[in-house]
Formats: C-alpha cells, structure tokens, sequence
C-alpha cells in the first residue's frame, strides 16, 4: 500500500486528491477533493488519461479567418495530436452557431470538435 | 551623376540634405536601413544643450552654441516640437563649487544666458531636488525635441523639395574618379560630384573605403537608459545634470517633449558597432547615480529601456572637414554629444565653409513647406470631428495608452520618408510608445501597415530586413 | 449633450455582469462603451476551457462564457457602441469617446462603471537586460496573434512567468507546432493554477524552471538566445548559474496591471498596492457616482469572481441611481501581516445587507495557518487555512454582526496556529 496524491485538473479548482494505492494499481480512501469528479479523475488518470482540447479551425466568410473550437468531451491524452490533425485541415463556413458540431466523431473517438463561439457571415470575405 | 551624396541619415546627413534642397542642386541621401534617424539619432538624451559644457576652443563649443540658437526656427519650420525647458546643472558637495563657477563663467564668455542659484531656489522650482543639492547653474536656453521626429521632419522636407532618399542601401564601395565618386551600396550603384559622410559610428569604415591613411577612428560609446511612463504632474519640469566629469555629462533625469522621464546615460567603450543591449550593471549604475540629484524618484513607473551608441572619435571633436587627400570628399564624422544640439549649426557650416569654396549655390526660387504630423490627441473637440467628417479612420482608434487613430497611421505611413517598419510608426506617431508597449496596438498596426503598403502580414518587420514579427499562419 | 442615467465603459467580462447586475434592478438607460469591435473582451482570445463552473455550472471556453453574457445584453435590448473608446473623463461624470460612425462624441453619466480590465506587465517594465529585437511579446499579445488572427509569433519560444497567461500559452504553441523550451518562474513558486502546471507543461514535458529569472535576451534582429540565470533570496542572479536556450521568441507572462489611466484622469484615489481605485462596500470609488469592478479594480484569477464582482457593482450602482445608498461614515478594511490587499478597502454598514464579501490575496505561499480577524485591534475570529497562495483570490464572508459597532477598522493578518 502506498499513499499518493495528485492534482485534479476537471476544473480550476485544483483540489489535491490523496489516495492509498495498493499493490494491484487499485485505489482507496480517496479524499480531498470537493466533488466526485475529483475521484473519478484520479481513477482515470492512472488507467486511461483523457485532456479536453481546445484550438482554433479554418473559418471562411468572417471577420476573423480562425474559429475557436473545443472537444464536446474529453479524449484520450494520446490522441491530442492526432485530434489536431484533423482540425488542421478542416475548414469551415461562416455563419457558425455556438456548439455546432464542426468535425463528428473526430479520429473515432466518439468525441465531435464544436464551435466555441458563434461567428456571423460578413460580405466581401 | 547627383551633385552631393550623402552617406547616412541621421541627424546630420538629415540636415545637410535638407539645408542643400534649398538651392539647385541634385542630392541622393544614402541610408543602410529601413528608415531614417534609426542608430545614435534614435537613442540619446533628446537634449538641445545650451553650448556651456563643451572644451573653450573646440569646433563642439562653436557649433553647439549656434547649434541653440538655431534650433526654435528649425523647428518651427519644421512644424515638430521643440521646448526651452532649461537646465540645472546640481552641485551636492562643497568640492564641486570650482567647477560650477568655472561652469557659470564659461557660459558667460559664450553669452548663453546662465545664473548660478541657491539650493533653495532651486528646489523651489525643483521639489524633487536631492536634499544633498547645495547650488545649481541655471541655463533657461537649454531645450528638449525628440530627436528622431526633427530628423524624419527634415528627411521628409528635403524629399519634399528634391532630394532622393534611398532606404536598405548599405554603403559597399567607393570609387574615385577624375571627376566623381561612384558610391556602390548593396542594391544599386550612384554617381556624384560630393560625397558627404554622415555615417555615425560608422563614419571611419565609410573613410577607410577611399583611403587608407586610417585619418581617424571611431569608437562607439554606449549610453543605457531608464524610460518612465507619461507623468501628470511633472517630475522634473527641466533636465538636471550632475557636475561633469572627463566621461561626460553624467547621467540626466529629463522630461520629454512627450512628458516621460529618462534616466540616464552612462558610458561605456565598446567595441561592436552593433552593440546596443542593455547590461545590468549600467542599469544598476544609473538607479544609484540618479538619486545623487533627485530624490522621489519613480522607479516603479519605468515601461522600457533602451541604449545607444555615441559616435565618439579619436581626435575628441567633431571632425568636420573636406578630406586632403580626397577632395570633394567631406567628413562629418565623430559627431557625439552635443551632436544633436550642433546639428543646424554643423549644416550651416558643411555648406558656408567647405561645400560653398567649390561649389556655386543658387537659391530655389520656391519651397514645398512641410505638413505637420496629424495629433488627433492634441486638437480640440471641433477640430477632431472637422477630421473625421472627412475620413472616419480618424475615429477608429488604435492605440489605447497615446490615443492615436488610424488615420494618423495611414498618413505617415503615405508620406515621403514615410514608415516602412512597426519601429517606424511607433517612432512617428507613437503607437507602442506607452505604457502596454505595444501589447495592444501591434497587431492593429501590423494590419494597417500589411494593407497600405500591399504585403502579407507575415512580410511586416520590426525594424530590419532580418526582424520579420510573424512566422506563420496556423493550419497552413 | 446627452445623458444616460449608467454609461459602463469596457464591454469585457466586468462590463457586460455589471450591466445585468443594473438591469436586474430596474435600470433601463444603460450605455456600455466597447473598444474592440465586438462585445466579450480578453475572453475572446482566451479560447482554452474552464470558465464558467461557478457563473454556469459548467465548463466553458472564454467565448462561449463571453457569448452567454453578450446574448442577455442584446436579449434585453441594453445599448451598447463597438470600436468605442473612451478618450476622456472628469469627475462631473462628463466622458468622451470615439466611434467611427460617429466622431467624437461626449456625454454625461449619472452614474459610471468603470470596468476597463487590465494590461500586460512588459519586458520593458521589469528592465530584462539584452537586446530588443522582434520576438518578444507580452504572452496576451502572442495569445491574441495566435488565436484570434491566426499567427504563429514563433517557432521556438521560452516564456517567462509561470501565470496561467503564460502556461496556456505554452500547450497552445506547443498544440500549433512550435516548440516550448522552457518556463522561468522568478519565484520559488508558480504563480499558475496547479491544473495548468499539470495539462500545459508536465503533459508536454516542459521544464520549469523556478526561482529563476531571463538575465539576457541576445539577437540583434530576432531573438536567437536566452540567458536564464538562478536567483538567490532577494532575486538577484547567481553567477554561474546561467543556462543558455537557443530560441527565436520570448514571452513575458509576469504579471497584469489595472488600467486606471481614466480613472486618473477623473482623479479616482488609486490603491498603491491593486492598482485599482479604492472602492467602498457598494464599489464606490472615491468620486461619488464612478463605480469599479473586475480586473480595473484588482485582479482577478477566475472570471466567474470578475462576474460576481461586477453584478454586485452593478446593483450597487442601480440603488446610487434610486438614491438608496446610504451616505455616512466608512470604517477601514485594513490587510495586515501577510495579506497584500482587501477589496473592498472601506466599508459602512449602512448599506451592507446581511453580510460582507471581502477578497483579498495573501502576499506568500504558506501552509497551516489561521486568518486573524479583528475589529478595532481585537480579534473576532480566527479561521484555520490549510494553504494559502498569493495566485488564488480568497474570499472572507463578513456578516452584519461581524461588522456592527466597528468604528476605525476591520483587519485580516495572518497568524501561526
């Protein structure tokens, strides 16, 4: 049995999860976190580490030409750059409405990349 | 085949060039990078000494004095600022009272108005005095400009009255013929009758092209300085200079024409002409010596520092004079302190002792007049919307910390000698200059700059052809 | 010249919760003054997850939390003016701003929010030595370059300052395709959120680099080398401790300052130590009518406070506006040992409802302590920390009965168990 701890990183709380680790990678008395997904980011973590992603896509018809998107759930932290494969060579139309899905199922993952913010057309772009 | 070509656009090729547009005569003025006044006339003290300091007996004292006495008209004609503030010249310790004296006495022999007065005068005018002040010179002629504004006014009117300026072109050789010098830079090749060189630290490399005596050589000087933010209520209302010593004026506090403070120089040979860093133990110098005249002081309010070098020469003056050895080859070389203050006087005396022996002057018998910058900032209410009912770009403002619109931008940017560079529209009209430093307003100026001269973006510089801001788009 | 009974100058996350805060009390003739071109302020460029948990109960990215607080103020139809900046303003609540589509216009306010956020300290205000070629950028600068303009600032970057700017920065170049090679921190600790250390540098096995400072940055042109140096107890570099990292782009992340330029000129009292004006329990600055809230009057780490804050500061301007705040004496909300600073900095109970909120920042990182609270010099209470960081906001709920009789001050110091 060892006794660990970790950062939760769900949210900008940071809450410090402490946790007894035993010898088969199971976990027990997990405490200090302020809400259950600080348990269930520790458990996964350990197994299957999983990041939101955020970055921006190809946006033609707007002001701006970069649109900023986010991961409608997290994906496994290996898959980050992969993910950002797909985004890189996407490109989208204005208008965009806030979480319109832009890219479904990215990668296979289960996970559609969704527009952060509405971006209205503009004429002459 | 010009008449003159000048080598260097600082403040004295500046001046030359725009004292020649004034008669018939054709004139190139030669400048190795992206714009004008960018090297030792972009970085110094920004002060228009009043001529009591420099050795009785020098071309330095004669030039600087009449240098004075012609900057209020420059200026005026000009249509850029200039301020007689005045100076202070502290003594904080009995042992420096000779040398005020001597000081005072000199000033008096060169008729420059001057007093000497009691530490309590003088921190009546001054409250941020260091207690430790005992007595101070007074010299009111004393004045403040920004140096680089006088230089690009005055690049700006010569090419408004003739004069070809030639921007990225490094001087490479130079060839003597019988009866002209072929000048080759790095982009193309000029003929003239004169060559002028103004090129600052470089001016003896630019020598060492036509001759080999090796006549003199300069060596940069470095001068580091602190600059403090806008102040609403003056810190100093004149420069304060310590005594001086052999090094030079010591280190100043100042107002500037655009109500910062600076603090500084020290002085420091060294030997790359590109050496113009900043080094932590002379900006630990200067926070300790400023506080031998001032108290009070800011130091929290400090957005930037910045550093330059003086042209310092071997022969410790100016050296102002038509080569023996190469004739109708003109060396205005080692042109340091109080080179900006000399600067209309270096002119005047570059054409009425050297250039007008050989050469015939004719006044031109009309001058295109220079339009002043536009300073959204400084009209009234009235005035501002008189400017915006004609061009709204004048109302979309761009930079937050100095207010300056887009309108501003966009017309020195489409002017002669106008800016190319990011460093170029900060130094006319002064986005990037405040408090943010840029931090807001650079990718508003980088746009502006991409679309009025037609580039990409990613082709906008800083200052150099090697200083490019943006290396990519994303996803491309 | 035309009057409105709340003119708000910035339409970023402070402006637009201190509108609704207003509207919610009745107050109609709002103006919000915006000077970018649309309404949602640095949220725009901050395009990374984790606002909203508290304002929304979930997660969002800065321009999705930006576009729920911009569909309340179109949906309620509050006015508000795009590329509008604010060029002047006097304490008689007179302003001057800038449109294109208009001029310069000036107006007069009965009551004004001053919500005009914050700026980046700069490379040049901390006198980093070396030369000043292209490829030094405030890490909001490069933020906004990056993600709203869609340009990479640099293919090998260095940052310095572990703030949270700085390590979302960090994964967001790294995510771009540029490398990271390092953070410096000046302090012996991060200034970031611990999650931000975790996702944006270990993730990405960035080095930080703590208790160390950039002693030089070489490049005559572009950037071609930092210098990064180890500092001692009083921040000054070790000799010989100095690493070397060829790169072509530095970032400054070290620190935001309060942009009080208006309110200077109004001749708003300034707290020495926020930055920000002093403001009293309703936001009051010390010009009667000019409000402050958000990042122009402390800065904040989490937006969902700038929220709350500025809906507070909102409701306190309607109620000025209603002539229901109380005039009447104040009483000193002093920080003391260990504490940097408490907003707000006066208080009168007067128009203190049923409790107090207080936020404050601690000035070091300290472990088990307890908050001393004394009211006139004699403790009230001591509440148990078990960690205190001077990058967290902390918060202190005062009640009426915590503050009642209070005549000189109330002060909050730090004190060992």
């Amino acid at each position: 049995m060892e006794k660990k701890d970790m950062v939760c990183i769900v949210c900008p709380m940071s809450c410090k999860v402490t946790f007894d680790l035993d010898e088969n990678g199971g976990i027990t008395k997990v405490e200090g976190h302020s809400c259950p997904r600080g348990e269930n980011y520790v458990r996964k973590e350990l197994t299957n580490p999983t990041r939101m992603l955020t970055s921006t896509i190809k946006i033609e018809g707007a002001f701006y030409d970069r649109l900023p998107v986010i991961t409608s759930s997290d994906i496994p932290k290996s898959k980050l750059f992969d993910v950002m494969k797909e985004i890189n060579k996407t490109v989208v139309k204005a208008p965009v409405k806030a979480k319109d899905v832009l890219i479904a199922d990215v990668c296979g993952l289960g996970v559609n990349i969704i527009a952060s913010r509405s971006m209205q057309a503009v004429d002459g772009k | 085949m010009y008449d003159f070509l000048i080598i260097g656009a600082g403040i004295s090729g500046a001046m030359i060039a725009r004292d020649l547009s004034k008669f018939k005569c054709s004139v190139a003025l030669v400048e190795k990078d992206n714009d004008v006044a960018n090297e030792s006339t972009s970085a110094n003290s920004a002060i228009i000494h009043s001529g009591h300091d420099p050795k009785e007996g020098s071309l330095k004292a004669k030039l600087n004095v009449r240098g004075n006495e012609l900057y209020e008209d420059l200026c005026k004609e000009l249509k850029v600022d200039f301020e007689r503030n005045g100076c202070f010249v502290v003594a904080v310790d009995e042992d420096e009272l000779p040398q005020l004296n001597f000081l005072y006495n000199q000033a008096l022999s060169r008729n420059i108005p001057c007093s000497i007065i009691s530490a309590e005068e003088a921190h009546k005018r001054e409250p941020n005095l260091s207690d430790s002040v005992i007595a101070a010179l007074d010299l009111p002629s004393t004045g403040i400009v920004s140096p680089w504004e006088v230089a690009i006014a005055a690049v700006e009117d010569a090419c408004n009255n003739g004069v070809e300026l030639f921007l990225g072109n490094k001087v490479v050789s130079i060839e003597k013929k019988a009866d002209h010098f072929v000048v080759a830079t790095t982009k193309a090749e000029y003929l003239a009758k004169f060559v002028i060189n103004c090129a600052g630290v470089y001016a003896d490399d630019i020598y060492n092209l036509v001759s080999d005596k090796k006549l003199f050589t300069i060596t940069p000087r470095r001068g580091e300085y602190y600059l403090l933010d806008k102040q609403t209520t003056p810190f100093v209302h004149r420069t304060i200079f310590p005594i001086p010593t052999d090094k030079g004026k010591g280190v100043l506090v100042a107002r500037t024409i655009h109500h910062n403070v600076i603090l500084g120089p020290n002085s420091e040979f060294v030997e790359d002409k590109e050496s113009i860093d900043n080094t932590q133990p002379a900006l630990d110098y200067i926070r300790k010596e400023v506080f031998k005249t001032l108290k009070n002081i800011p130091l929290n309010q400090v957005i930037r520092t910045y550093s330059g070098l003086r042209p310092s020469g071997s022969t410790h003056d100016f050296i102002i004079e038509e080569s023996e050895e190469v004739p109708n080859f003109i060396n205005v070389a080692a042109i340091e302190s109080p080179g900006l203050a000399s600067a209309p006087a270096i002119s005047e005396y570059v054409l009425n002792e050297i250039i007008s022996k050989k050469f015939e002057f004719i006044l031109k018998e009309s001058r295109i007049e220079r339009r002043p910058w536009i300073i959204i900032n400084r009209m009234n209410y009235d005035e501002k919307n008189a400017l915006v009912q004609k061009d709204p770009a004048f109302a979309q403002m761009i930079c937050r910390c100095e207010h300056v619109s887009e309108g501003e931008i966009v017309d020195i940017i489409h002017r002669n000698a106008g800016a190319l560079t990011v460093k170029g529209v900060k130094r006319r009209v002064r986005p990037g200059a405040g408090r943010c430093q840029g931090g807001f307003c650079e990718p508003k100026v980088v746009a502006i700059l991409a679309r009025e001269l037609k580039k990409s973006p990613l082709d906008i510089l800083l200052d150099s052809d090697d200083s490019r801001l943006l290396v990519g788009k994303t996803k491309e | 010249m035309k009057t409105y009974d709340l003119v708000i100058i910035g339409g970023g996350s402070a402006g637009l919760a201190s509108a609704m805060g207003a509207y919610d009390q009745g107050i109609r003739d709002i103006l919000i003054l915006e000077r970018d071109r649309e309404l949602g302020g640095i949220l725009q460029q901050c395009i990374h997850n984790g606002f909203g948990l508290i304002e929304f109960k979930e997660e969002l990215a800065g321009p999705a939390y930006a576009e729920r607080f911009v569909d309340l103020i179109v949906n309620n139809e509050i006015q508000y003016k795009l590329n509008a900046m604010v060029t002047h303003m006097s304490n008689d609540k007179v302003i001057e701003y800038v449109t294109p589509s208009e001029g310069y216009v000036t107006i007069k306010a009965k009551a004004i929010i001053l919500a005009m956020g914050c700026r980046e300290r700069t490379r040049g205000a901390i006198a980093i030595p070396g030369f000043r070629p292209a490829g030094i950028w405030s890490a909001g600068t490069a933020q906004r370059y990056l993600n709203m303009e869609g340009y990479i600032v640099g293919k090998k970057v260095f940052i310095l300052g572990s703030g949270d700017i700085g390590l979302i920065m960090a994964r967001r170049m790294i995510l771009e395709g540029a490398e990271v090679l390092g953070v410096a921190e000046i302090m012996p600790y991060s200034n970031g959120l611990p999650r931000n250390i975790k996702q944006c540098l270990i993730d990405f096995d960035i080095p930080l680099f703590l208790s160390h400072t950039i002693t030089r940055i070489e490049g005559l042109d572009r950037v071609s080398q930092v210098e990064v140096s180890q500092v001692d107890e009083n921040f000054r570099p070790i000799k010989g401790t100095e690493k070397y990292f060829d790169v072509d782009t530095v970032l400054f992340s070290v620190g935001l300052i309060p942009e009080n330029a208006l309110s200077e000129e109004a001749e708003v009292e300034i707290h020495p130590r926020t930055r920000g004006p002093i403001v009293n329990e309703s936001y009051q600055t010390s010009v009667d009518g000019i409000f402050a809230c958000g990042n122009v009057l402390h800065v904040h780490d989490l937006v969902d406070f700038v929220s709350l804050e500025s809906r507070k500061a909102g409701t306190a301007a309607a109620r000025y506006l209603k002539n229901e705040l109380k005039p009447g004496k104040t009483f000193d909300c002093i920080a003391k040992d260990g504490i940097g600073y408490i907003v707000p900095h006066k208080i009168n109970i007067e128009n203190v409802d049923k409790s107090l909120e207080c936020m404050f920042r601690v000035t070091k990182n300290v472990k088990n302590v307890a908050l001393t609270i004394k009211k006139d010099g004699v403790v009230l209470r001591t509440v148990k920390k078990r960690h205190l960081a001077p990058a967290e906001m902390e918060k202190l709920i005062l009640s009426k009965a915590d503050l009642m009789d209070c005549k000189e001050s109330i002060s909050i110091e730090i004190t060992e168990v």
